[in-house]
């Protein structure tokens, strides 16, 4: 292709062709500190190109390719190119990963220890492990964490940080020096704009953490707490890892393991400042 | 005379992990996780021993639980089900001669 990129986010290489310069300059520019790819091989490849040649210039639309596709993605336009190669590569890491369990949860850590918070789009993954990290906690991801399958310790894959709406504002407050990459607006996500994590969480990303606390969280509640059962955090958890049915029974022994090993707790929270409250009281009880 | 027996999965052919009063099961020959309360891993358990019919299960379930529908229809509608799901299989026997007087 054209134009190529390559980064490492945490134990995962991504090497990303492209048929326009833009976005693999905003990519360049937003992953700078991460390092390259063990051995300079990529894990998992993707490509953003043009459906007919002249797409390219006329009405510039991406298309997402790569070792794993939807063949019903619907293109994105060019402005929002860095969107496209983002949605490329988690996609990628959701169908193609072998080696951890993929959970979709944001997570941080603290002592060694691991924070995981699960939830649909929208119920505040990133934006709590955001407020978190600006409290002090180490930022470990916003989208994935990686369960080991074979040592249970979680894995740090702190990419880019995919910021919603009024997260932006809330995220842009907690981390006033953070680099930004271009907002993205009117996307079919709404208005988003990525974060590039601090650099204590890129300089760390290789320290895995034991998981201690499995939170399920919900935004726009009164405060309030709940133990979720296990078999329920089972069933939930098995729904929020996009390759649980692939691993099989090493996906299994990992997720009963997890679930078996940490409290797992919903958090109905009205705000930032009290969902922090709520997670160090939750944090300092266990 | 022939009498119906039911056996489960080949030794490791389960993974079972209880959880609370569900246990989580992965069947390794379908790939598939299972769900169940009790008496399936129960019924399980019993069958993983060897093969045994409706009857003989239903002696050694009573012995060793306190299930709270002990009923042989219970019990066939369970294993049914286990059936039905892949988790067990039924196959016909011929039964020991009995004796007329």
């Amino acid at each position: 292709m054209r134009h190529a990129f390559s980064v490492r986010i945490g134990p995962v290489g991504f090497r990303i062709g492209s048929d326009w310069r833009a976005p693999i300059a905003v990519l360049d520019t937003l992953y700078r500190d991460y390092p390259k790819p063990h051995d300079d091989i990529p894990d998992f490849t993707v490509r953003l190109f043009a459906r007919r040649p002249w797409r390219r210039f006329v009405r510039p639309s991406v298309e997402i390719g790569g070792d794993f596709m939807l063949p019903e993605a619907a293109p994105l336009p060019l402005r929002q190119g860095l969107l496209a190669a983002e949605m490329a590569m988690n996609l990628q890491m959701a169908l193609g990963a072998r080696r951890h369990l993929l959970l979709h949860a944001s997570a941080v850590e603290r002592d060694g220890r691991a924070l995981l918070m699960t939830g649909i789009s929208g119920a505040g993954k990133s934006t709590l492990a955001t407020l978190l990290a600006a409290n002090g906690w180490r930022f470990m991801g916003d989208e994935f964490a990686l369960l080991d399958t074979a040592t249970g310790l979680i894995h740090a894959f702190p990419r880019l940080i995919s910021l919603k709406n009024e997260a932006i504002a809330a995220a842009e407050a907690a981390w006033p020096d953070a680099r930004m990459g271009p907002l993205l607006r009117a996307t079919p996500k709404g208005d988003i704009r990525h974060m590039v994590p601090d650099a204590r969480a890129i300089a760390t990303m290789d320290t895995p953490a034991t998981p201690a606390l499995l939170l399920f969280p919900r935004y726009g509640f009164d405060a309030e707490t709940r133990p979720v059962p296990p078999a329920e955090a089972f069933v939930r958890m098995t729904q929020a890892s996009t390759n649980y049915v692939a691993l099989g029974e090493a996906g299994f022994r990992a997720l009963t393991g997890l679930i078996a090993d940490v409290p797992c707790i919903a958090i109905d929270y009205p705000d930032g400042a009290s969902a922090i409250e709520q997670v160090e009281a939750l944090w300092a009880a266990l | 005379m022939h009498q119906t027996i039911f056996h489960g999965p080949p030794e490791n052919g389960l993974f079972v992990a209880p959880l609370d009063e569900f246990t989580a099961v992965y069947h390794r020959a379908s790939g598939i996780t299972h769900l169940l309360t009790e008496p399936a891993p129960q019924i399980l358990a019993m069958l993983g021993k060897g093969a045994l019919s409706l009857d003989a299960l239903l002696d050694r379930l009573a012995r060793d639980y306190d299930l709270t529908d002990g009923t042989r229809e219970a019990l066939a509608a369970r294993l049914d089900e286990l059936i039905e799901s892949g988790l067990i299989e039924s196959g016909l026997i011929e039964s020991e001669p009995v004796e007329r007087t």
